[in-house]
């Protein structure tokens, strides 16, 4: 797959973070020079080897369906922009 | 409405798919220990991992697995041991990580089968393709501002299970069958509380149209249906659209439209159309959820008896036919008040009372069955006294309106107002007699060959003695004397 600056534009858009066209020609060959290497690392023979999620043999932590956190609803807002009677105040989005 | 639509170029089959969301029930959330309550104060059951602050790590609550299983199991599908979380990613205000994080290449349940009981009596299986566990987002309010939302994160981070069905239902019917039976199952399981209005269950309608036999057409997700009789609405609604559309040269475009409830159509959600790439890839903070088969077998073996198994035994041990039965196992707790009412009664006569008094007048009064004043026990000792002959079914139904104001014993109500019955013969000639003598002309009518006349007579004596004589023997004694 070959990354061209409409490409990057559109991750960059998916990901809301704002980019220069001129810094589009910086990230291309970057995100490019990813995608080669995994292509790369496609080239190995894989057939019947299983993904491998962690090295160190650890299981999923899973903890006990009990109530033991929220009720913080200051710290919550805390960092708000803007709060109204215990809401996050957002601009308008609506269909 | 039927499955089919006849349109101008011939007749449209209507092919239809659901993704339900139901919301897990357990005390907290999928990944967090806050809590799960509906209608809190706002922001007030949000942890920092449901806020999404920097650092937090998700920690799986083992019982929405259990229930994401138990789930799976009254589906009678499959399930994985081996499943994985990913996120989701798409930006909205509701939703503070900016992933939703799911379960996609491997979900913990695959392919299954419900039943679902059409109007007309007959049944037909619906293929379930998956289940999987994902994160609910938060709520926004859009009507309390002109130019402002509002964002209440007590939602976010509940526990969801999506549960997705294959394209086998046909016309809205079926689909409101399909949501129905779905609904009643996972009440029976316990795993979602089923409330549409509360949304801890929400519907959205894949439909599309073709001509029978043909391959499938192209699909349009209706989101915020949010009640069966909106799944209907939308529907009909949608599939008329489609066929309007190409009758008249148009092409179905694959996308996601909103019902408007209150305009009764379906308009389409052009902002998202970008937003549908997900970007799916594993969640880096979550190992794959590995579970073991035992853990399985030992959930089976916990497993309620589920609304079909429940029918077929209602009509096979207690003799019920088909609409009796699916009357009563609709509710668990339904179910289970006729079972113990019915215990060592008569079981047709105590389905008849469940179902047509006590189900009716609590309807009528506005209450729920964990409100009625008549207890299971109680309704039973009236059926008692019914099938002993202590009262006849027209007294019964006094007793039973007596019980449902005061909540008494029904023997007691029978003994304070001297309602039982009367079985004496020579009382009930007595009556049978003075009938006769004060209605000389009907009783030459009759024997002149008014053979209806023979109704007015027995209504004459049991109003005389207050419902109280027993109608079997007031028939027979008219008999004797009128045909003398």
């Amino acid at each position: 797959m070959s990354i061209d600056k409409t490409t990057v534009s559109k991750i960059a858009s998916l990901a809301r973070i704002k980019v220069t066209d001129q810094d589009l020609d910086y990230y291309a060959p970057q995100l490019q020079n990813i995608l080669d290497w995994a292509d790369q690392l496609q080239e190995v023979d894989t057939t019947g080897v299983e993904p491998l999620a962690n090295v160190s043999e650890i299981a999923l932590t899973l903890r006990e369906d009990k109530v033991t956190d929220g009720n913080i609803q200051p710290a919550i807002l805390k960092n708000a922009p803007e709060s109204v009677e215990g809401f996050f105040v957002v601009t308008k989005i609506v269909e | 409405m039927s499955a089919i639509i006849k349109g101008e170029t011939g007749d449209w089959e209507i092919v239809i798919g659901m993704e339900v969301h139901a919301q897990i029930t357990a005390q907290s959330k999928l990944f967090s220990g806050a809590a799960t309550d509906f209608g809190s104060a706002p922001n007030s059951q949000v942890s920092l991992v449901d806020a999404a602050m920097p650092g937090m790590l998700p920690v799986l609550n083992e019982y929405c697995v259990e229930q994401a299983v138990r789930t799976g199991l009254g589906l009678n599908a499959q399930v994985n041991l081996h499943s994985v979380f990913e996120r989701k990613n798409y930006f909205y205000p509701d939703l503070p990580q900016g992933y939703q994080i799911s379960q996609f290449l491997h979900p913990i349940i695959g392919k299954g089968i419900i039943e679902i009981d059409l109007p007309n009596g007959e049944t037909k299986e619906i293929g379930i393709t998956r289940l999987h566990m994902e994160q609910d987002a938060g709520k926004s309010i859009h009507d309390q501002h002109p130019t402002k939302s509002f964002v209440d994160l007590n939602r976010s981070g509940c526990a969801l299970m999506e549960i997705v069905s294959e394209p086998d239902l046909r016309g809205p019917e079926e689909a409101c069958a399909y949501l129905t039976k779905l609904r009643m199952i996972l009440r029976y399981l316990e795993t979602c509380d089923g409330n549409l209005e509360e949304g801890s269950m929400r519907a959205d309608v894949n439909v599309s149209v073709r001509k029978p036999g043909d391959e499938l057409g192209t699909r349009c997700e209706i989101k915020n249906v949010n009640s069966i009789k909106a799944v209907q609405m939308a529907i009909e609604y949608e599939s008329v659209r489609q066929v309007e559309l190409i009758e008249n040269g148009g092409k179905v475009k694959q996308e996601t439209r909103l019902w408007d409830n209150a305009k009764g159509e379906t308009r389409s959600m052009r902002s998202k159309e970008e937003a549908h790439d997900y970007r799916y890839f594993p969640d880096p903070d979550l190992l794959p959820l590995i579970i073991e088969q035992s853990f399985v077998d030992q959930l089976k073996q916990t497993l309620p008896e589920l609304p079909d198994q429940k029918k077929h035994r209602f009509m096979e041990s207690y003799g019920l036919g088909i609409y009796d039965a699916t009357v009563l196992i609709m509710e668990r707790s339904r179910a289970d008040y006729y079972e113990e009412a019915a215990q060592n009664r008569d079981p047709k006569i105590t389905a008849n009372w469940v179902i047509n008094e006590l189900l009716g007048g609590l309807n009528k009064d506005g209450k729920t069955l964990d409100e009625s004043p008549v207890s299971a026990k109680q309704l039973g000792e009236l059926v008692g006294l019914i099938s002993d002959k202590t009262i006849s079914g027209k007294i019964a139904k006094d007793v039973f309106a007596e019980m449902m104001a005061s909540g008494k014993n029904p023997a007691a109500i029978v003994d304070e107002k001297g309602l039982k019955q009367v079985t004496d013969t020579g009382a009930i000639e007595k009556i049978v007699d003075e009938v006769i003598a004060e209605n000389p002309d009907n009783v030459a009518a009759y024997k002149g060959g008014k053979d209806k006349l023979f109704g007015f007579f027995v209504g004459q004596v049991l109003k005389k003695s207050g419902g109280k004589a027993n109608p079997d023997m007031v028939n027979e004694l008219l008999k004797q004397k009128l045909d003398q």
